[in-house]
């Protein structure tokens, strides 16, 4: 029997090595996980609900099958879920009110895949409400806290998944990227957090927020362990029109370097309004290590990235506000009675939905309306080309575009809840990533003087995910910057 | 001044698949039970996402070929959204500015109707309201077995003049349906939904009047009523000074009549958006040649050949050509040998209306009895029927049951001879020149010996009557 304690601060890589030398057993495994978060969550509030009974049975199918010689990378790995991933009989609610006691009758492609190569499932985290926010306080049930500062928000929308990664409450957690909802809470909270391709990995089980942006990709410590993850869970899927069947070897050359590689550092990026001196600085240090690694650092530019924050609320409001029509408290979830249909509609979707959700349903509705579709959806349609072609354009000069991932660190709880556009500003240097479909990885870049995490974000061409996760590996090793489990003080001294 | 109706349709058409347009769950029949053919995407479960059937598809580019339709390279998906609880992802799949097909006609009774667009969505589920009126109705159900079921939805030009015509229009586009194997449009199972919108000018005037549209029409004979009562309710309304709301009717078969339903003088705003699940399909140019190639024989060209290769009156090749089944049976059973026009006057008259088909082979063999002069036209169809009941011979039948007609003149004579015998108040009227005391005669006659041949036998009656 080894020392419990320790097991949460594993990588995977490490962990997968320790269970086949029975080290220690799986179920040993998510029973440490178990116990940190029973000692932690309650502060850092990463989680929304547990599922115990499918842990359980998890991991002794999982001890089950080490027993029987099985070699795979994540046979009883603690895999934590955000909240917007449908699996079979858990409770899935995206963060919102509406979807209260909705429980999905399957399990989206993603997650079975990884069910399917041995990973546990720890339970849900919590998310911005249907993905849409930065800062995970637009829950609609709790704000979750930055284990690095808990008065601090984790970044978001997937920010429950970097808490609990960062606070080694799990090893994998799976969490969604529409504008910068992995790479950014990934940043905020120093740890490893990978947005595929749009087309990588299978959207079928993820409720829709923009799903012509939508992407589910991993938050891991290591970027090896994110390229394990996002190898398990990606490929064609006959249930997602949008998935691509293209080869799916994102582990080639992991470990080739970037001796000769070209990465770029778009003006645009480096010197955007309102980044923190602290972050900047890391990043200095960033460009200057991977240069000393036998990078060649050229000047890019993305010339349409001003424009890229409007094309992507005009775009992302417009298809939320179709996919959250299914929300009426017919079939499932909430439901506030009325006197007729549509006064039921409106008290169900009032009630249910939150203020930023209303909000760009709103937008959303407005963009698309009869005479107003030309001006709003159409252009900012443009824009997108625009900013795919930006793009295109730097990946000639370039093999792979480095920036910051955030222009700040995490911020005080509450400093932006009543200022929407400031909140909608932390997306800035990821959304372009998005709109172009690009895979995208943001690694810890070391820490501010305040001992605030930074992170660097890596966007490569689309399908060339390699290429992302080499240079992110590249500067990992270079740097010796690795993502860590943080220390949470307790209330009463001492630490967790 | 006379009013000049102008009509356009929109027919709805579920083309002939076995799951629904997104997802593997089976279209179903009328009938089954509530919510019986559901899974988590047709119900619209968060999370859940489309997969085009290849089979709707295929249909729909053949229902286009047969219309001559253009079959433009790029076609998308779109969201119609609005929300009603028949409708579970809130939106509707359909397609918007970019239709699988577009400007195709079809031709009906010698003129054509242009086609404006064809193309494909999903249908919505159904509400049942407890209590015989929504207004009233406590409690309302969603049946969602409909929902995500494939529909192409075909519209003309405002082309049509007449209800016959609309109607000619919706039994020949059925006809057509059925020939290519796309669709069994039957109208009575909703597999056939024809909406006829309808609008009044003066005659001479190009421009158009105010139209509505017409729901809940569920045959061909409700069609041509439900529009022969819209051109006189619409006819009454300008008539008498008043004007034409734009707006969406209801069809009340009991009460023979229409209803208004939704008002369009407000557009509802359906915010159509490019379905960004759905990539846009580019339609395989070799995949049109190949469909194109598999195309049956169209009832058009069928009836122009029945006309031309088999002597047929316009009328009659109208009437096979429009049932790929009843032409199918005209083409063999002349192959076998049996004379065109009485084989078509057989289908017209006996098979058509009994709906059962005998071998093109049993039919020959039958009219060429009957052409012989071997049995009369009444026994004809008594052995046709035992024929198609039993799948025997008609030659057999005959043979066993003695079914010979009586041509030889002596033994008719004989019974001719009796018949007079047996009437003379008839015989008597008629040689004092009430010549419809004949049918009396041949009446009594047919009875006493119904094999015999009825030409000869008049004749020898008038002859004896002298």
């Amino acid at each position: 029997m080894t020392d419990l304690t320790n097991l949460t601060e594993l990588t995977i890589k490490e962990a997968a090595r320790m269970l086949r030398l029975r080290a220690f057993s799986a179920a040993e495994l998510v029973t440490a996980h178990a116990e940190r978060i029973e000692r932690l969550d309650h502060r850092v509030k990463a989680f929304l609900r547990f599922t115990p009974e499918l842990w359980e049975k998890q991991a002794e199918e999982a001890d089950r099958r080490i027993a029987r010689g099985d070699l795979g990378p994540l046979v009883g790995i603690p895999m934590a879920v955000k909240d917007v991933l449908c699996v079979r009989g858990v409770e899935a609610t995206a963060g919102s009110r509406i979807l209260s006691g909705f429980k999905p009758p399957y399990t989206g492609t993603a997650v079975s895949r990884l069910f399917a190569a041995g990973a546990v499932m720890l339970g849900v985290t919590n998310c911005d409400e249907f993905a849409m926010g930065s800062s995970t306080e637009n829950s609609g049930y709790h704000p979750t806290h930055n284990p690095w500062d808990l008065d601090r928000v984790p970044g978001g929308s997937s920010g429950g998944s970097a808490a609990a990664v960062a606070a080694g409450e799990a090893m994998i957690a799976l969490g969604t990227d529409t504008g910068g909802s992995i790479r950014q809470p990934a940043a905020l909270c120093g740890v490893v957090g990978m947005k595929p391709t749009y087309g990588r990995v299978s959207r079928y089980g993820l409720i829709a927020f923009a799903s012509s942006l939508d992407q589910i990709g991993p938050f891991t410590r290591s970027v090896e362990d994110a390229a394990v993850v996002l190898e398990a869970m990606a490929g064609h899927d006959p249930l997602d029109a949008t998935s691509s069947n293209r080869p799916n070897d994102v582990l080639h050359d992991f470990d080739a370097g970037v001796k000769g590689l070209r990465l770029g550092v778009p003006r645009e990026y480096y010197d955007v309004e309102g980044i923190e001196p602290g972050v900047k600085a890391a990043i200095d240090k960033a460009i200057k290590s991977l240069r000393e690694a036998g990078a060649e650092i050229v000047d890019v530019t993305l010339p349409h990235t001003d424009y890229g924050l409007a094309a992507y609320y005009i775009i992302a409001p417009a298809e939320c506000s179709s996919n959250l029509a299914r929300f009426d408290g017919v079939r499932y979830g909430f439901c506030q009675d009325g006197q007729n249909i549509t006064e039921s509609y409106e008290r169900t979707r009032r009630k249910g939905f939150g203020t930023e959700v209303r909000r760009r349903v709103m937008l959303g509705t407005y963009a698309l309306s009869s005479g107003y579709y030309d001006a709003y959806y159409l252009k900012a349609q443009k824009v997108r080309t625009l900013i795919k072609r930006d793009f295109d354009t730097a990946f000639e000069k370039c093999d792979a575009i480095i920036s910051a991932t955030s222009p700040t660190v995490a911020f005080p709880i509450g400093s932006k809840t009543q200022d929407p556009l400031s909140m909608y500003l932390c997306d800035v240097l990821t959304l372009g990533g998005n709109l172009a479909g690009l895979p995208g990885i943001s690694v810890p870049c070391g820490m501010t003087e305040e001992r605030l995490p930074v992170g660097l974000q890596v966007l490569a061409p689309q399908w060339r995910e390699d290429v992302a996760l080499r240079v992110a590996r590249a500067y990992e090793v270079a740097s010796g910057v690795k993502a860590e489990v943080a220390s949470i003080p307790s209330p009463l001294g001492g630490e967790g | 001044m006379d009013w000049e109706v102008v009509i356009g349709m929109e027919v709805h058409v579920q083309p002939t698949t076995r799951s629904k347009m997104f997802c593997g769950c089976a279209v179903g029949r009328l009938g089954d039970p509530p919510n019986s053919n559901v899974c988590e995407i047709c119900l619209g479960m968060p999370g859940v996402l489309p997969v085009i059937n290849k089979a709707a598809v295929e249909a729909c580019l053949k229902t286009a070929l047969a219309l001559g339709c253009e079959i433009p390279r790029h076609t998308k998906f779109d969201r119609k959204n609005y929300m009603y609880p028949d409708l579970p992802k809130g939106y509707q799949v359909s397609q918007y500015d970019l239709p699988m097909s577009i400007n195709g006609f079809l031709e009906v009774d010698g003129r054509r109707v242009r086609i404006r667009r064809v193309h494909l969505e999903e249908d919505t589920g159904k509400l049942i309201h407890a209590g015989d009126k929504l207004h009233k109705a406590l409690e309302s159900f969603v049946d969602l077995n409909r929902a995500g079921v494939p529909l192409m939805e075909i519209v003309s030009e405002p082309d049509l003049r007449s209800a016959d015509e609309a109607r000619d229009y919706a039994v020949a586009l059925r006809t057509l349906l059925r020939t290519i194997g796309a669709s069994e449009a039957e109208m009575e199972k909703g597999q056939l939904r024809a909406e006829p919108n309808i609008s009044l000018r003066r005659v001479g005037s190009v421009e158009l009047g105010v139209k509505t549209e017409l729901k809940n029409i569920n045959s061909f004979r409700a069609l041509h009523r439900a529009i022969l009562y819209e051109m006189s309710r619409q006819t009454e309304v300008l008539e008498s000074g008043g004007t034409v709301v734009q707006e969406t009717r209801g069809w009340s078969e009991a009460e023979g009549r229409t209803f208004a339903q939704r008002s369009k003088e407000f557009a509802e705003d359906y915010r159509y958006l490019p379905d960004p699940d759905l990539p846009p399909l580019e339609i395989d140019a070799a995949w049109i040649e190949e469909l194109r190639r598999a195309l049956p024989e169209l009832p058009g060209a069928r009836r122009g050949r029945l006309v031309s290769q088999h002597g047929l009156p316009a009328a009659d090749a109208v009437l096979i050509a429009a049932d790929r089944e009843l032409a199918d049976l005209f083409e063999a059973s002349v192959a076998a040998g049996a004379e065109s026009k009485p084989v078509a006057n057989w289908i017209i008259g006996e098979v058509a209306p009994s709906g059962k088909i005998p071998t093109p082979e049993h039919l020959a063999d039958l009219v060429k009895l009957v052409t012989a002069g071997s049995i009369t036209r009444d026994q004809g169809r008594e052995v046709l029927m035992e024929s198609v009941e039993t799948g025997r011979l008609p030659s057999d039948i005959v043979r066993e049951h003695g079914f010979v007609q009586m041509s030889d003149e002596s033994a008719l004579q004989v019974e001719v001879e009796a018949v007079m015998a047996a009437n003379p108040r008839a015989v008597e009227d008629y040689r004092a020149g009430k010549k419809q005391a004949l049918g009396a005669l041949m009446a009594d006659l047919k009875k006493r010996a119904p094999q015999a041949n009825p030409r000869i036998a008049s004749d020898l009656l008038l002859r004896l009557l002298g």
